[in-house]
C-alpha cells in the first residue's frame, strides 16, 4: 500500500535550517491501522503531511499504491489526494458555512459526481457515523465529537485507499475520544487502511501497530 | 461551459458570507452612485449653459446707433447717428467673406386685428437672413424672401402664439391681418425656442416698412453672424475692426462709446466655451478620482477576502480541488457581486438625479442626467479592477500548500 525509503525533510528557519525528518523508512500494508507516536517536534506531523501530499519531501522515495509520488504538479496532486486519501484533522477543518451534508459531499463534488448522487452518498456516510438527523446543521451547531464524525464521514465519502488522521482526538474529551477511536477501529475491521498521528499512549494502543518517532528518525516499530 | 454546481457553490458562498458580500458590494455601488451623481450634475450645469444660448445663433453680432457724446472733426456732440440701407451694403462689401448671415431691422409697434380679435405687437421689418440669425423654424408657409424685398410686398410672418391669440377659430395662413390700418397677407407661421416673447413677434419685409412708415431708407439696427470658421479671437478682431470702420464712416470719435455700439457674442461664447471646457475637465478629474477610489476599495476587499478564505482554500485543496477551480470560485464570486452592486449603484444614482431634478433647478442645474454608456463603462471598469485585484491573491492562494493554509487557525 505504502512504501517510504530514506525520506528527508528540513525547514528553513531564518538563515539556518531545521532537519525534521532524517531518513525515514516505512512500509504499510493494506488493512493496517498504524499509530505514529512522538512528542512534539519529533516530525510525526511532517511525515503525515508528506504522506498526505500536503507537503513535499526534500529527498527519498514515497510510493503510494504502486505510484511514485514525486514532483507532482498542483493539478496532479489534487487528483491523487482526491482519489487516494481521506483526511481527518484535529480541528476538524469543516467549511463553516456548509452544513454537515454539504461538507461530506464536497470531495464528491471534486470527483465530478452529479448532485443527486453526491447527496445520496453523503447521506449514506452520515448514516454510517450516526448523524442522519444532523445532516442539515452547520458545524457551529454541532458538538466537537459530532463535528469529528462529520469530518470522518467526509474522509470516507471519496472512498479513499488510505485514511490519514492527524491527532483526531486532540480536541475531544476522553469518552468521546474512545468513541471516535472505536469507530475508526470498526472502519479498519471493514478493511480500511488507517494512519493515525497521536501523542497519547492510550489512543496509540487502540491501533494494531505503533511507530515511534524521535528527532526525525524511527525509534521503534511494534505490533500491538 | 455552464457548470450549475460551480454556480451553486458561488451563490451559497455569497449567501452565507453576508458581511463580506455586502462590504464589497457597497464599495462598488457607492462608487458608481457617486460617479453617476457627479456626472449628472456637471451635465446639468452644461445643459443650463446650452439653454441660455439657445435663442439666437451663438456667433451673433449686433450693431446699434445712438447719439455722439464727443465732438470730433468739427462736428458737435449730441448728433444722432442714423443707419441707412447703404450702411448695410457697406458692411457686406467691406467684410463679405467674414459675414455668414446679415439682416437689418426696423422696429414698429402695431395694433393687429383679425375679425374681432385684437392685440398689440412688435413688428420687426427684416431681411430674409433673419431666419438663420433668430433661428426661427417654420411651422407652415414660407419666410420673407428676396422677392418680397424687391416688390415691397405687404406680407407678414407671424409667431405661433400670434396665431393662437388672433386666429381662434381658423388658421392664419393665407388670411389678411390688419396691422394698424394696413392689410398684410399671412404667408408663414414660425416657432422659436427663445420663449413666448419671441413667438409673439411679427416679421415683414424691411423694404415694405421703409416705404409705408416714413418713405425713407432708415435702419434701426443691424444683426449679423460672423463666419463660424473664424475662431473667437479672429471674430473679436473682426468686431473691433467693423466698429472702427463704421465710426470712421460716420466721423465719430474713436473713443465715443455711445454713437455706435457693436455687441459681439464671440466674447460671451468664448467665456461659455471655456467654462464648459473647465466643467468637463472637472468632471473628468473628479470622475476618475471616484473611480480610482473605487478601484482601490475593491482591490483591498479582494485581498482581504482571499486572506479570510485561506483556510477554506486549504480544506478544498486537501479534498482534491484543483488550483483552477479555486481561482474561478473566488473570481466569479467577485464578478457577480461587483456587477450586481454596480447595477444597483447605477439605479440609485439615476434615481437620486431624478428625484433631485426639481430642487437642483434652483441652482442652475437643468435636467441632470448621465449617459448609460458612461456609467456602464465605469461599472465594467470596477468589475475588471476587482477581477484583476482578486486574481493575483487568488492565484497565490491556490498555490499555497494546503498544510500552510490549514495551519493558519
Amino acid at each position: 500500500m505504502l512504501k517510504i525509503n530514506n525520506l528527508h525533510k528540513s525547514y528553513a528557519i531564518g538563515d539556518s535550517s531545521l532537519h525534521v525528518l532524517k531518513g525515514i523508512n516505512l512500509d504499510i500494508e493494506d488493512g493496517e491501522m498504524v499509530a505514529i507516536m512522538g512528542s512534539s517536534g519529533s516530525g510525526k506531523s511532517t511525515l503525515l503531511n508528506i504522506i498526505g501530499m500536503l507537503d513535499e519531501a526534500d529527498s527519498g522515495d514515497y510510493i503510494l499504491d504502486g505510484l511514485p509520488i514525486k514532483n507532482l504538479t498542483e493539478k496532479k496532486a489534487a487528483v491523487y489526494r482526491n482519489k487516494f486519501l481521506g483526511f481527518i484533522f484535529q480541528s476538524f477543518n469543516l467549511i463553516n458555512y456548509k452544513n454537515a451534508l454539504e461538507n461530506v459531499a464536497l470531495p464528491l463534488y471534486y470527483q465530478g459526481f452529479k448532485r443527486k448522487e453526491r447527496q445520496e452518498k453523503a447521506m449514506f456516510y452520515l448514516e454510517k457515523v450516526g448523524l442522519t438527523d444532523w445532516a442539515h446543521h452547520l458545524p457551529k451547531e454541532l458538538s466537537g465529537g459530532q463535528n469529528q464524525r462529520v469530518a470522518i464521514a467526509r474522509a470516507l465519502a471519496a472512498n479513499p485507499k488510505l485514511l490519514l488522521a492527524d491527532e483526531p482526538t486532540g480536541a475531544l474529551d476522553t469518552t468521546i475520544s474512545y468513541e471516535i477511536m472505536e469507530f475508526l477501529q470498526q472502519l479498519n475491521d471493514e478493511g480500511k487502511t488507517l494512519l493515525i498521528v497521536t501523542h497519547e499512549e492510550d489512543i496509540a494502543n487502540m491501533c494494531k501497530r505503533i511507530v515511534r518517532l524521535r528527532d526525525g528518525v524511527i525509534m521503534e516499530d511494534t505490533f500491538v | 461551459m455552464f457548470d450549475i454546481d460551480l454556480w451553486r457553490e458561488i451563490f451559497q458562498s455569497i449567501k452565507m458570507n453576508k458581511t463580506r458580500s455586502l462590504l464589497s458590494g457597497f464599495t462598488v455601488a457607492f462608487a458608481i452612485l457617486l460617479f453617476a451623481i457627479l456626472f449628472g450634475i456637471v451635465n446639468g450645469l452644461l445643459n443650463t449653459f446650452a439653454e441660455a444660448f439657445k435663442d439666437d445663433a451663438i456667433n451673433n453680432i449686433v450693431i446699434w446707433s445712438g447719439q455722439t457724446t464727443k465732438a470730433y472733426k468739427g462736428l458737435q456732440a449730441g448728433r444722432q447717428i442714423q443707419f441707412k440701407n447703404a450702411d448695410h451694403d457697406y458692411i457686406l462689401d467691406e467684410f463679405g467673406d467674414k459675414v455668414e448671415y446679415m439682416t437689418s431691422r426696423v422696429m414698429l409697434n402695431v395694433n393687429a386685428s383679425f375679425r374681432n380679435e385684437k392685440n398689440s405687437y412688435t413688428v420687426r421689418a427684416i431681411h430674409p437672413d433673419n431666419l438663420f440669425i433668430e433661428q426661427n423654424s417654420m411651422q407652415e408657409g414660407r419666410y420673407i424672401n428676396q422677392n418680397d424685398l424687391v416688390n415691397k410686398t405687404k406680407v407678414v410672418i407671424i409667431g405661433r402664439l400670434v396665431e393662437e391669440d388672433l386666429f381662434t377659430k381658423t388658421t392664419a395662413l393665407g388670411k389678411y391681418l390688419n396691422l394698424s390700418g394696413i392689410q398684410y397677407k399671412v404667408v408663414g407661421v414660425f416657432t422659436d425656442d427663445g420663449g413666448d416673447d419671441e413667438e409673439r413677434m411679427l416679421y415683414i419685409p424691411i423694404t415694405t416698412a421703409q416705404l409705408l412708415y416714413g418713405n425713407n431708407d432708415y435702419i434701426d439696427m443691424m444683426y449679423l453672424t460672423y463666419n463660424p470658421e473664424m475662431d473667437y479671437d479672429k471674430a473679436l478682431a473682426f468686431g473691433v475692426l467693423m466698429e472702427k470702420k463704421l465710426k470712421n464712416r460716420f466721423s465719430i470719435a474713436p473713443t465715443d462709446q455711445r454713437a455706435i455700439r457693436v455687441q459681439n457674442n464671440a466674447q460671451g461664447a468664448k467665456a461659455v466655451n471655456q467654462m464648459s471646457f473647465g466643467l468637463g475637465l472637472m468632471a473628468i478629474v473628479i470622475g476618475f478620482g471616484t473611480l480610482i477610489a473605487g478601484i482601490v476599495g475593491i482591490s483591498n476587499i479582494m485581498i482581504f477576502i482571499v486572506k479570510e478564505r485561506t483556510k477554506e482554500i486549504g480544506i478544498r485543496k486537501a479534498l482534491g480541488a484543483s488550483p483552477r477551480s479555486i481561482v474561478s470560485i473566488i473570481l466569479l464570486e467577485s464578478i457577480i457581486i461587483t456587477t450586481i452592486a454596480g447595477y444597483l449603484g447605477l439605479l440609485a444614482g439615476v434615481g437620486v438625479l431624478e428625484l433631485a431634478t426639481p430642487v437642483l433647478k434652483d441652482y442652475f442645474i437643468k435636467d441632470p442626467a448621465v449617459s448609460n454608456t458612461l456609467v456602464i463603462g465605469a461599472t465594467i471598469t470596477l468589475v475588471l479592477a476587482g477581477t484583476i485585484a482578486g486574481y493575483l491573491p487568488a492565484k497565490r492562494a491556490s498555490r499555497i500548500k494546503p498544510i500552510v493554509a490549514l495551519r493558519n487557525d
